[in-house]
């Protein structure tokens, strides 16, 4: 299911498909536009810059708007970024603070390789 | 529905949310707190979930409070296909927007953890499920699996907090289940976060028989039954016991109704046994205890009242079979509904699952008249405490209802006459007796009211006869001394007879004889009267003739002295001297 996210951000539709392999689809989670959902959003941001860059597409969600769609993703914790796509999909819990483990997370890295 | 529980309104202060469930809210006084968060620990599998469907359940069916279920543990099609066995339907609840559920699903260490969070997205879903239909309840099963899946305690901690203190401020009425710790109540140490009420539940087997037990562990600003309560999951959700607390409130009838024997009747007071009292008849083996149930029962319906009726040494048909042999035919008040009979072997569970059973007949039915035969069977599955605490709140439970309990309790032979194996007659109102008497090579049967509270009773024993028509009681024989029954009573009584006969003829003839001696002297008096009426007269002819003769002297003298000429006075008067 595609929800056509209205409060998504418009983030760097940056450099077509190109060559690049695989076209990432993540979706962030927050509640409100608290400092910990604006601290998440700036952090995932960044990172989907430095190691993303142009092959990802990043929606933002505020749960507060949308309850229905935090109850049918199996939204509990926030922030949550979930990685729709490439399969398998993936969850990452917090602000993002800790890039090492959102890579991770994203299987941009393998586990615990530097 | 048709329950409405007998709640106490909270004198404490604690405004309550009846729970509906049976047991649960005499047990508490009136509920749970409402607006506040009760926590429910138990093991896998004691009924947690089943506590908490049912509290939605009863609360958006019978309080007109609508409740949202956030099941951790279950999804909504397994969660509904659970409860649907205790007869609670959640898609229809759901379907007429009474009930929501949010199946809350976190896998176990799935998800990374970069950074902090918090719970808002279960806060975000459940205060969307409240509002969307005004929910007044809220169930959380069980919020521990969080744990599993946010391995970050510390933040789900503060989280967790934060979620009770914000179910308070929604003034939702909340139960929280979890998981029993070693050692401690919950594995996660919920109670430090939900302490206003906490119940336990337990689940244990003894003797291969499995009982579940409810105790209220803490109940802040409210008290609370203490003890642990047995309970059942039956086909009507949970029941709850806490029957013995009650006290002794019922309102005593002073109605009477029919034992069914008429001369049985007469020896409680001319009128039978109260409505809504406890009957106890005790006696060994074949001393007719359940013909004498069977009467009771046959009277009841008779009057177009209901009897239930449980049997535990017999099956319903062979105990129709077999009162139709003294000549009652109870199966007509089978088929108008009137009577109805719950045969099941004590051993088949446990005593707790029994009382549960009778419980939830009892309500379904709304007998007037009770009669567990024989009670005595139950100590196969207790102990004497065990059956005798069943009993208590059996008791209880029909006196608040004034249904008249008739209890048949077998005492083995060569047992003191006045006990019984379970020591119940001090509860009972009424204790008849039955027994054998043996004698002369044959055993009859006699009966005797041993107490009976609050009437006055017969202190006579009586020969308790069954006959092709039924009970029948007969005056034994008392007298030299003796008590006679059967056919030495039979026996004496003609002797009597004939003792009667001949005193009387006896009688007979010695008046007879009486009679005609009397005659005969009133002959003699009328003879002698005759006699002397006839003397009296002798005497007077007799009388009569001397004076005549007298008369006539006289005038002879007279005359002769005139012939003579002789008047000389002197003369005459010397002469008369003379002579």
């Amino acid at each position: 299911m595609m929800p056509s996210t209205t409060t998504a951000r418009p983030t760097k539709k940056a450099a077509k498909a190109t060559a690049t392999p695989e076209e990432y689809l993540l979706r962030l989670y927050v509640a409100g536009t608290t400092q910990q959902s604006t601290r998440a959003i700036l952090n995932i941001q960044q990172i989907c810059e430095e190691h993303l860059n142009g092959r990802y597409h990043l929606e933002v969600i505020d749960i507060y708007q949308r309850p229905q769609l935090a109850r049918d993703e199996q939204i509990v914790a926030v922030p949550t970024l979930v990685k729709k796509l490439p399969a398998p999909l993936r969850r990452v819990i917090g602000s993002f603070s800790d890039a090492e483990r959102v890579l991770v997370g994203l299987d941009l890295r393998p586990n615990g390789a530097p | 529905m048709k329950r409405k529980t007998t709640a106490r309104p909270a004198i404490e202060g604690i405004v309550k949310a009846q729970t509906g469930i049976q047991g649960l809210d005499e047990l508490t006084f009136g509920g749970l707190p409402r607006g506040m968060a009760t926590l429910v620990c138990g093991g896998a599998g004691s009924g947690k979930t089943l506590l908490g469907a049912e509290f939605l359940t009863r609360g958006a069916t019978q309080f007109d409070e609508p409740g949202v279920l956030i099941t951790f543990e279950e999804n909504e099609k397994e969660m509904a296909r659970n409860v649907a066995s205790l007869g609670f339907d959640l898609n229809d609840l759901v379907d007429r927007k009474r009930l929501v559920i949010d199946y809350v699903h976190v896998e176990r260490s799935e998800a990374p953890i970069a950074g902090d969070w918090n719970l808002e997205g279960l806060f975000v879903r459940m205060a969307h499920a409240i509002d969307s239909i005004g929910a007044k309840r809220v169930v959380l099963d069980t919020i521990e699996a969080l744990f599993a899946g946010l391995n970050d305690s510390t933040i789900l901690r503060t989280e967790l907090h934060r979620l009770f203190r914000w179910l308070k401020e929604k003034g939702v009425t909340a139960v929280i289940t979890a998981e029993r710790g070693d050692g401690k109540m919950t594995r996660q140490g919920l109670e430090e976060y939900v302490s206003d009420c906490v119940i336990m539940l337990d689940h244990r087997v003894h003797d291969q028989v499995a009982t579940r037990r409810m105790r209220i562990v803490k109940y802040r600003g409210s008290r609370h039954g203490a003890d642990e309560y047995p309970f059942l999951v039956g086909a009507n959700g949970l029941s709850v016991l806490p029957i013995t607390s009650m006290g002794l409130t019922h309102i005593a009838s002073d109605d009477r109704i029919s034992s069914g024997v008429p001369r049985l009747d007469n020896m409680l007071g001319g009128q039978g046994y109260y409505r809504g009292s406890s009957v106890l008849v005790s006696g060994t083996a074949g001393t007719g205890k359940t013909s004498l149930a069977a009467h009771l029962a046959d009277a009841a319906c008779r009057r177009g009242e209901r009897c239930l009726y449980f049997l535990f040494e017999e099956s319903p048909s062979q105990y129709l079979r077999n009162m139709r042999s003294i000549g009652l035919d109870l199966a007509p008040w089978v088929d108008q509904g009137l009577l109805k009979f719950h045969a099941a072997r004590p051993n088949l569970y446990g005593l707790e699952a029994h009382l549960m059973t009778m419980h939830q007949l009892t309500e379904q039915f709304a007998p007037q008249v009770v009669v567990m035969d024989p009670v005595t069977n139950l100590i196969t599955v207790g102990t004497v405490n065990e059956v005798k605490s069943l009993l208590v709140r059996l008791i209880d439970f029909f006196k608040m209802r004034q249904i008249t309990a008739f209890f048949t309790s077998l005492t083995s032979g060569g047992q003191v006459e006045e006990s019984t194996d379970i020591g119940i007659s001090s509860l009972m109102d009424t204790w008849l007796s039955l027994r054998d008497h043996e004698n002369n090579g044959e055993r009859n049967r006699l009966i005797y009211v041993l107490k009976s509270r609050g009437m006055a009773h017969s202190n006579q024993v009586r020969e308790f006869r069954l006959t092709g028509h039924g009970i029948d009681l007969i005056d034994v024989y008392v007298g030299q001394g003796r008590v006679l029954t059967g056919t030495a009573r039979l026996a004496q009584e003609q002797r009597e007879k004939e003792e009667t006969f001949e005193r009387h003829h006896e009688y007979v003839r010695k008046a007879q004889e009486q009679e005609s001696k009397g005659h005969l002297l009133r002959a003699q008096i009328t003879a002698l009267q005759q006699e002397l009426e006839s003397t009296v007269a002798d005497r007077k002819r007799l009388e009569a003739q001397e004076n005549s003769r007298q008369q006539m002297r006289a005038q002879i003298e007279n005359e002769m002295a005139r012939l003579r000429q002789i008047d000389r006075p002197g003369d005459a008067s010397h002469q008369n001297q003379a002579r």
